[in-house]
């Protein structure tokens, strides 16, 4: 018998363990050199990585170009603000004929949140995944547009200013506002993404979701339904993204229709992009390297999109792949 | 004679004014091979789609193990063992020969919502994905990306991805289109081991393949079938002779 050696991603593991070992060691060297700023621009590394790797689920591998995904995050954001605004103020949230006295206990809004996102995800997936390609694209930026207009729409909540969180957040006796607190929390949100991805793209769910981004004709064929494997996959990536909302939302205190706008949809497939798709740590590159990029150019000029822009396009011209070819080409030379 | 596999009864497919399957009424026997054969265009592969269930049929029946599957979805005929390789190969290329095919064992286990363990990992989902290729002719190919394969081995691996299926019967659009002479001989080679062990509709431009496997074969001209019988009933046949075969 010929050898049966599961396809190896070892490289893959070892890469996951690096990009987490790097982003770990980020707050002591910072504080040591006196750049405690640089926590804060990691944290939203970390926090937008944590989307990136969501999108990526149904972006690299399920090849499905959503649109929606900021608007998925924003949901996360206003559970976890709506939950703590009306636990601040004294007054419940009537959802029909349950009433809800709201919480800032995050053990309970996280997880809140992630369902509700998710949940929201199944229900635009249900309508958006009867299309494909440009019809697919245009419908989630279509959905994308709703919660964001039902973000400015929530008079009670802040409308247009978004919604600035002052009752205290705990989790678990500690403070998501501490600088510290929200980074290493979200770094621990993004291990546990991460290694469930990767564990997810290899499973069999992973292998028919793979499969049907490449030939969805070949997969009926064989006799498997694709849609209520892309639908599960487009909820799970939702409930991802609406992770990395509510822990913006916690960390900062505040979460707003600006989160929500479809240009944030579109930087997240290009932080995907930049680091390459073919991966599950590939757009944890490649949100770092937007974010800081985004930074450091800003820092120079005012018309920082101008550069930034060469810089995308001259990165998806010359680097087949992302950052992850570039790192593959020069490992194996 | 026993009940057929396959039937079908009164099939007729219309693209706007035209016929492209026009009142077909055909049936494939439990372990025969029966060859559809015909000019270009004749709707071969339009009658294969609604056999596979990729196309639904303006009117007519299909049953398929006695049952009614007219309306039944691609993906639930391909579970009740109707296997189609594609004329125009259709794998996974960015899979290994392995992957693809063990997706065709996996989708005969049952669902695959099963997110943590690794099908990779699987011992037995794997030996037997590799069973197929071995059967095929690809066990030193396992691992080779499908994308990376030569057109012949791509053939080879439509094949075992439809064996892999354990299906009733087998749907073969054309397996040696565009395969050289080699080639050629090593598939007309494969498919005679597999005949016995498997039903067959083999549609196949290959004259000689198509009268050194088929049990029966039934001609379609412009839609419509103008002879079934014996290789030496199709042969003598002065209708199949004008519309297909030439004078001579």
């Amino acid at each position: 018998m010929a050898d049966l050696a599961p396809t190896p991603n070892r490289r893959d593991w070892f890469a996951i363990l690096l990009l987490l070992a790097v982003l770990a060691v980020v707050p002591p060297i910072a504080e040591a050199v006196g750049q405690p700023f640089a926590i804060k621009v990691a944290s939203r590394v970390v926090v937008f990585a944590i989307a990136a790797v969501g999108l990526n689920l149904v972006l690299g591998f399920g090849g499905m170009v959503s649109l929606l995904h900021a608007g998925l995050f924003g949901v996360g954001g206003y559970v976890i603000g709506i939950l703590a605004w009306h636990d601040f103020n004294g007054e419940a949230l009537h959802l029909g004929p349950i009433a809800y006295a709201g919480t800032g206990n995050l053990l309970i809004s996280l997880p809140l949140a992630v369902l509700v996102s998710a949940g929201a995800a199944a229900l635009m997936g249900v309508v958006s995944l009867r299309t494909n390609g440009a019809y697919f694209i245009m419908i989630t930026l279509a959905f994308n547009q709703m919660l964001y207009y039902l973000g400015v729409a929530l008079q009670k909540y802040g409308g247009e200013d978004g919604l600035q969180i002052q009752g205290d957040l705990s989790l678990a006796g500690l403070d998501p506002s501490k600088r510290l607190v929200y980074f290493y929390v979200s770094l621990a949100a993004l291990a546990v993404v991460m290694v469930l991805v990767q564990r997810l793209v290899g499973s069999r769910f992973g292998m028919v979701l793979r499969a049907t981004a490449q030939n969805e004709r070949r997969v009926k064929a064989l006799g498997i339904p694709p849609t209520r494997y892309r639908l599960t996959a487009f909820a799970l990536s939702g409930g991802i993204a609406g992770l990395a909302g509510a822990l913006m939302a916690s960390g900062q205190q505040f979460i707003s229709p600006a989160d929500m706008s479809w240009v944030r949809s579109g930087d997240l497939v290009v932080m995907c992009v930049l680091g390459g798709l073919t991966t599950v740590w590939g757009p944890v590159l490649g949100a770092a390297l937007f974010l800081l990029l985004e930074l450091g150019l800003s820092s120079l000029t005012n018309a920082w999109q101008l550069p930034f822009g060469l810089i995308v396009i001259g990165m998806a011209v010359w680097l087949h792949d992302g950052l992850i070819g570039a790192i593959r080409r020069w490992v194996q030379s | 004679m026993s009940a057929p596999l396959l039937e079908t009864r009164n099939l007729i497919r219309r693209f706007g004014g035209l016929v492209a399957t026009g009142d077909v009424s055909l049936s494939v026997l439990p372990g025969e091979t029966h060859a559809l054969i015909g000019p270009n265009g004749a709707g071969k592969t339009t009658l294969i789609a609604q056999l596979q269930g990729e196309l639904p049929p303006s009117s007519g029946q299909i049953f398929f193990h006695g049952q009614d599957i007219t309306a039944l979805p691609s993906h639930r005929r391909a579970l009740m063992g109707l296997a189609r390789s594609f004329q125009i190969t259709s794998v996974l290329p960015d899979f290994t020969a392995l992957e693809n095919v063990r997706l065709a064992v996996q989708a005969r286990q049952g669902h695959s919502f099963r997110f943590w363990r690794q099908a990779g990992a699987d011992r037995p989902l794997n030996a037997e994905a590799a069973e197929a290729l071995e059967r095929c002719g690809l066990a030193d190919r396992l691992h080779v990306l499908a994308g990376l394969l030569s057109h012949g081995e791509r053939r080879q691996l439509e094949l075992a991805m439809a064996l892999a299926m354990r299906p009733a019967l087998l749907l073969l659009d054309e397996p040696m289109a565009g395969m050289g002479k080699q080639d050629g001989i090593r598939m007309t080679r494969l498919l005679a081991e597999l005949k016995s062990d498997y039903a067959m509709l083999l549609v196949e431009h290959d004259m000689e393949a198509v009268f050194s496997l088929a049990d029966r074969l039934s001609v379609l001209v412009q839609g419509r079938l103008i002879a079934t019988g014996s290789v030496e009933e199709i042969r003598a046949n002065p209708a199949v002779q004008a519309a297909y075969l030439g004078h001579g």
